[in-house]
């Protein structure tokens, strides 16, 4: 087989493909978003059927991942971090079930908050789920496990959580590709009932069953290849005289410097590449590497015996670090981004470990003063520019209006020259909030959300609103896709009057109108009437995406 | 060989494609490579980065550490400063020197040039210019390339393939279009 270049995300999907898998149920979010597209594009998918189309939201997706693994057959599911959020029923349900093909869920996590609201560390809901993890350190471990977790999936009979973070999912490397194997037919399970109808009489055994099984998920831990124990190089001199700790005075939070402690280092998925960065002629610690979960224990405990600190090393929270720790924190000294070795919040970097080793970060030019952020905008002829604008003109005239917005390129609608939003908290969340704000005696009180975001998560806050007739303008900004994502197609296209009408909103206060400078004054009247109206209005602005509209004029050109 | 390379830019104005053509030129090489890059939110027209590795050992980390690049190749002036912090103290800027102004406090042209005056190694170039020149004005990223070619630690000819190799679907024309742009890159940085 041949080595391919491949994103960590593609590398998961093309093993996912190579492994048999039957269905992938996806919502878009950076940086997941890629797994799903590359199934979807991918001729051997299409050839062998397996089913890709996006979901609603993630929720969906998972549910629907684990009625195909309920068939017998193999599934993926993907998400970004704060999808499985969204998720997190389906999820913490499905262990308890267990599965029957092969499930792997994967969890792309954004520390440094790239194009996210928050930097949280999924390794926690594994944690919480007392279910199995992976975290590839690089991209040929990560088509490696996609390839061969199928089989523990099976085997263990629950699914496999699987976090990357964002480097991981959108980086580039050469990946051996394997076999590509088949199928599993359709294949049910005895006592099925038992398993999946989990009534309080079923669901206590299930839960006996999974406390039963984590013996087995840790003793598989402990035998994986992916955990590897790298005793201290005998050519880099004996333990004694090169293990002083090298952490000398960093934030004066070490209680050893200089005493000739010996300092053993945990590094969890991505997290070894950094650290070999720094040590290209190999370790001078004793190094765990740790890549698939739960916590090795047995390795960990030879860590413990032969060094007196451990330096726990992680891309996200300080989830290992606090295991280790415990909350008392007597014991053994654990350092990491909880006793301020490593910055607490952001991205894991070669930089920050090499400085929390005391070892010289040397620079040789500055940036410039000169040098300005440069943010992201909304793009020259996008319609939420045009809804902005109306939007803006007419709150004008109306003090203390607040405008809730949601998650998409419109939350953009935030910096200048626009400054049209006051918040953007998660999927839905403005439709709901501008309920709350309303009845809170807020007026104006106007949610803008998009097309997409709308049926992931808006139709059940519009529905409240129509059921508490609340005092709202709800703008749905339709650009028939998913925009922020790279412009996947939108489950709410063409739906989105259908949709409202069918929750309750009354007809004449549900409007449609194309964004465009011709029809500002018609907008601005629109805007205005409707929050003159003490009741649920919906204004639905539609007009293609740009991006995605000068893509398809350029594919018909061709 | 090892090169750390930092490609540098505005959304949309193509620096992936300059990485996509020198990755497949270090394929090409037998060479390992890691390159890694922004998707989402940044794109919108925000700053954008890629790092990208190329060695005959395998590469460990998917980023670059501070003070370690080799070279920082930007389609964009301001762009290129942005990342001085990870240029080694001999290592090479390769910039087009026209700004792409979408901030209301775009710096200066003259302030931005200065700050090139205490660069010891620079090629700055109007990639448009010379694209337009040759008739090819939308390969200004591959007349930026060329200009960076001698410094990347591959051979030109390599580069060459890497360059059939992604554009050899769209035909002969556009192949060879991109060829020349690169050759008159090349020419620039040799003057």
């Amino acid at each position: 087989m041949t080595k391919r270049l491949f994103l960590g995300d593609e590398a998961i999907a093309q093993a996912a493909i190579d492994a048999g898998l039957s269905g992938v149920y996806s919502y878009p979010g950076t940086p997941s978003t890629e797994i799903t597209e590359y199934i979807q594009s991918s001729k051997i998918a299409k050839e062998n059927e397996i089913r890709s189309k996006w979901c609603s939201n993630e929720k969906t997706a998972l549910e629907t991942a684990l009625g195909m693994s309920y068939a017998g057959k193999r599934t993926l599911s993907c998400m970004k971090h704060v999808g499985l959020n969204v998720a997190a029923d389906a999820f913490m349900n499905i262990a308890m079930s267990g599965i029957n093909g092969g499930m792997i869920i994967v969890t792309a996590d954004d520390p440094s908050m790239h194009s996210s609201q928050n930097e949280q560390d999924n390794r926690v809901y594994g944690n919480f789920a007392m279910l199995p993890m992976f975290e590839p350190s690089n991209q040929q471990e990560a088509y490696d496990m996609i390839y061969e977790g199928y089989d523990l999936s099976e085997k263990l009979g629950y699914p496999i959580l699987f976090r990357i973070t964002t480097r991981m999912a959108h980086s580039r490397a050469g990946v051996q590709t394997r076999e590509p194997k088949a199928q599993n037919p359709i294949h049910e399970e005895q006592d099925a009932q038992q398993k999946y109808i989990l009534l309080p009489v079923n669901a206590r055994k299930r839960f006996k069953i999974l406390i039963e099984k984590q013996k087995e998920f840790l003793d598989n831990s402990e035998n994986s290849k992916y955990n590897q124990y790298i005793p201290l190089n005998p050519l880099k001199g004996t333990l004694a005289d090169s293990q002083k700790s090298p952490l000398q005075g960093v934030g004066g939070k070490s209680p050893s410097v200089n005493s000739g402690v010996k300092l053993g280092i945990v590094a969890c998925g991505i997290a070894f590449n950094y650290l070999q960065e720094n040590f290209p002629d190999g370790f001078e610690n004793p190094v765990l590497k740790i890549s698939q979960y739960p916590l090795p224990k047995k390795q960990l405990l030879r860590l413990a015996a032969e060094c007196d600190e451990i330096l726990v090393l992680e891309d996200g929270y300080p989830v290992v670090e606090e295991q280790l720790k415990g909350y008392l924190g007597v014991g053994l000294t654990i350092h990491g981004r909880l006793d301020g070795t490593l910055q607490r919040d952001g991205e894991l970097t070669p930089d920050k470990i090499r400085k929390a080793l005391g070892l010289e970060v040397a620079t040789n030019y500055n940036v410039p003063e000169i040098v300005k952020v440069r943010p992201p905008a909304l793009c020259a002829g996008c319609g939420h520019r045009d809804v902005y604008e109306a939007l803006n003109e007419v709150l004008k005239e109306y003090e203390g209006a607040k405008v809730f917005s949601d998650i998409g390129c419109y939350t953009l609608g935030a910096l200048p020259p626009f400054r049209a939003i006051d918040s953007c908290i998660d999927m839905g969340a403005s439709i709901t909030m501008a309920r709350g704000a309303a009845e809170a005696g807020i007026f104006p009180a106007v949610a803008v959300i998009g097309d997409s975001t709308f049926t992931h998560s808006g139709m059940t806050g519009l529905l409240d609103c129509v059921n508490a007739n609340a005092n709202v303008l709800i703008i749905i900004s339709d650009n028939e896709t998913t925009g922020m994502t790279g412009g996947q197609e939108s489950a709410a296209t063409g739906r989105i009057h259908a949709i409202c009408q069918g929750i309750g909103v009354a007809p004449e206060h549900l409007h449609g109108i194309v964004p465009l400078k011709k029809n500002y004054e018609e907008m601005k009247k629109l805007i205005r009437e409707e929050i003159e109206y003490k009741g649920v209005s919906v204004i639905v602005p539609c007009r293609e995406c740009i991006q995605t509209y000068a893509r398809k004029a350029k594919s018909n050109k061709q | 060989m090892k090169t750390d390379i930092i490609l540098a830019g505005v959304g949309g104005q193509g620096i992936l494609s300059i990485a996509a053509v020198i990755g497949e030129a270090a394929l090409e090489a037998g060479l390992f490579m890691k390159q890694s890059e922004v998707h989402g939110m940044s794109q919108r027209g925000g700053d954008v980065q890629s790092n990208l590795r190329i060695s005959d050992k395998p590469v460990a980390s998917d980023l670059i550490p501070l003070g370690s690049a080799d070279i920082i190749i930007s389609l964009e002036p301001m762009e290129a400063l942005r990342y001085l912090q990870y240029l080694k103290k001999d290592g090479w800027v390769v910039t087009n020197s026209t700004p792409f102004e979408n901030i209301p406090n775009y710096p200066a042209t003259e302030k931005i040039m200065a700050e090139y005056d205490s660069l010891p190694n620079k090629v700055i170039l109007n990639v448009e210019q010379i694209a337009k020149e040759l008739g090819a004005p939308r390969s200004g990223n591959v007349v930026l390339l060329g200009a960076a070619s001698p410094y990347l630690g591959i051979g030109f000819s390599e580069l060459e393939n890497g360059l059939r190799q992604i554009f050899g679907r769209k035909g002969e024309e556009v192949v060879e279009m991109n060829l020349k742009a690169l050759r008159a890159g090349k020419e620039v940085a040799e003057k």
